[in-house]
């Protein structure tokens, strides 16, 4: 019996190694990627986000009304000239597949900024410096600076667009912001 | 009958005699002390509470032990979403003087691999500092020592809650010395590229509420040829 009792710990252990090797810890849903290849190389990826839905934090000293609703953005003068945004990301069959942050900022000592971060848990981060001006497509085109896991060592654009939503005529601030990201891979190198 | 108890029992024993051996090996004790401690390098040290009821918003699934903030920012109930978590956060210099607004996605990472004492998480971190400029921070973070030293033994507590002082670094990788990497965005951080650690203070964790009295640090290197950040500009020291 004691012999039984010995192969019974063995086999706990053996088991338990086991299911902790094989059975993943963590396990995240994914979208399937909906990436087009551009003409010249590289490939494209539109997201998009449905405002006011996806907005999930405005932090600003004008704002009027905080969101989320009980927000206490500070009141520091340091902070007067600068916009968090945070946004749920969705693809483009609408699905949720992220979530973004874009700080806008009017600095007098380092100008004006836009910058975006995409993070899209089961893929991996993108990092855009956006160019303050907007193009004449009423478009803002900016940089990828850095990308993490699936990302990783990407170099691109990141252009970032307003439609306004005209189906509905009381729709002040209601659309869609569209973000469509041209990368390509920074290790390919020339023959 | 006698022997299937006895298997019964050894296997239980079995599986306790693993857990036991999982959550006590001293092999897989994180780094306490961080790599860029003995830097030549500027430091730029920011601070933060890690207590999401401190942080101007946190979400996250809404189904785990620590409660969105405020009450009615949205959750992040999609699928896609439901091991990700973000918040934002006044960043504070060492004289605790707010410097800077910092922006962090957090995610359970796939590669978790509890056999290994690895509770990974991918996260990455959007800073701006007003009159500096902008850092993005990507990071792997290992709270494997934070689980076993706080969480559990909270558990175990009759009271539902741990008190002590723990100090660990959760920054686990890319960098090999188990840093993260840093990429300027804005201002004066535009072409660095470096490398930083973050940190975590504990004093108080509750079953219930999560942190109590927890801070967490940003450890910064700024190499001595880039641009001069600034800001508590500490040689060598963190």
């Amino acid at each position: 019996m004691f012999r039984t009792f010995v192969a019974g710990v063995i086999l706990g252990l053996v088991a338990c190694a086991a299911a902790l090797y094989l059975v993943p810890a963590v396990d995240q849903h994914r979208e399937a990627s909906l990436i087009a290849v551009s003409p010249n190389g590289g490939t494209t990826e539109t997201f998009h986000i449905n405002v006011p839905i996806d907005r999930i934090m405005t932090g600003s000293t004008t704002q009027r009304e905080p969101l989320p609703p009980g927000l206490q953005w500070p009141d520091n003068p340091l902070f007067a000239a600068t916009t968090t945004e945070l946004f749920k990301v969705r693809n483009s069959k609408d699905a949720v597949i992220g979530v973004a942050s874009r700080l806008a900022a009017d600095d007098p000592e380092i100008d004006s900024v836009v910058e975006w971060t995409l993070h899209l848990p089961a893929r991996g981060s993108l990092f855009a410096t956006m160019q303050v001006v907007s193009a004449g497509d009423a478009a803002r085109r900016g940089a990828l600076r850095a990308g993490t896991r699936e990302f990783r060592g990407l170099r691109g654009e990141l252009t970032e667009r307003w439609i306004r939503n005209t189906a509905v005529a009381d729709a002040a601030g209601s659309g869609r912001l569209e973000l469509i990201a041209r990368y390509a891979s920074s290790r390919v190198e020339a023959p | 009958m006698k022997y299937v108890i006895s298997l019964t029992l050894g296997v239980l024993a079995g599986a306790a005699l693993f857990l036991a051996i999982i959550y006590y090996n001293p092999f897989t004790k994180g780094q306490m002390l961080s790599p860029l401690s003995i830097s030549e390098n500027e430091i730029i040290g920011l601070n933060y509470s890690a207590v999401p009821r401190d942080a101007l918003v946190y979400t996250n699934s809404g189904e785990a032990r620590v409660a969105p903030y405020p009450d009615k920012v949205q959750q992040f109930w999609e699928p896609t979403l439901r091991n990700t978590g973000a918040f934002v956060t006044v960043l504070s210099d060492s004289r605790q003087q707010p410097t800077g607004i910092g922006v962090k996605f957090f995610s359970r990472s796939e590669d978790t691999q509890l056999l290994r004492g690895q509770a990974l998480v991918d996260s990455v971190w959007h800073v701006f500092l007003p009159g500096r400029g902008s850092l993005f921070v990507q990071q792997t973070e290992n709270h494997w020592d934070f689980l076993r030293e706080i969480i559990i033994p909270a558990r175990w507590s009759s009271a539902n809650n741990w008190r002590g002082n723990w100090h660990g670094n959760i920054t686990h990788g890319p960098g090999v010395l188990g840093t993260a990497l840093v990429v300027g965005g804005s201002g004066r951080f535009e072409t660095l590229e470096t490398e930083a650690v973050e940190s975590l203070n504990a004093k108080a964790y509750s079953v219930d509420r999560g942190p109590v009295a927890m801070t967490g640090r940003l450890t910064i290197e700024v190499p001595r040829q880039a641009p001069s950040a600034g800001i508590e500009a500490n040689a060598g020291t963190q």
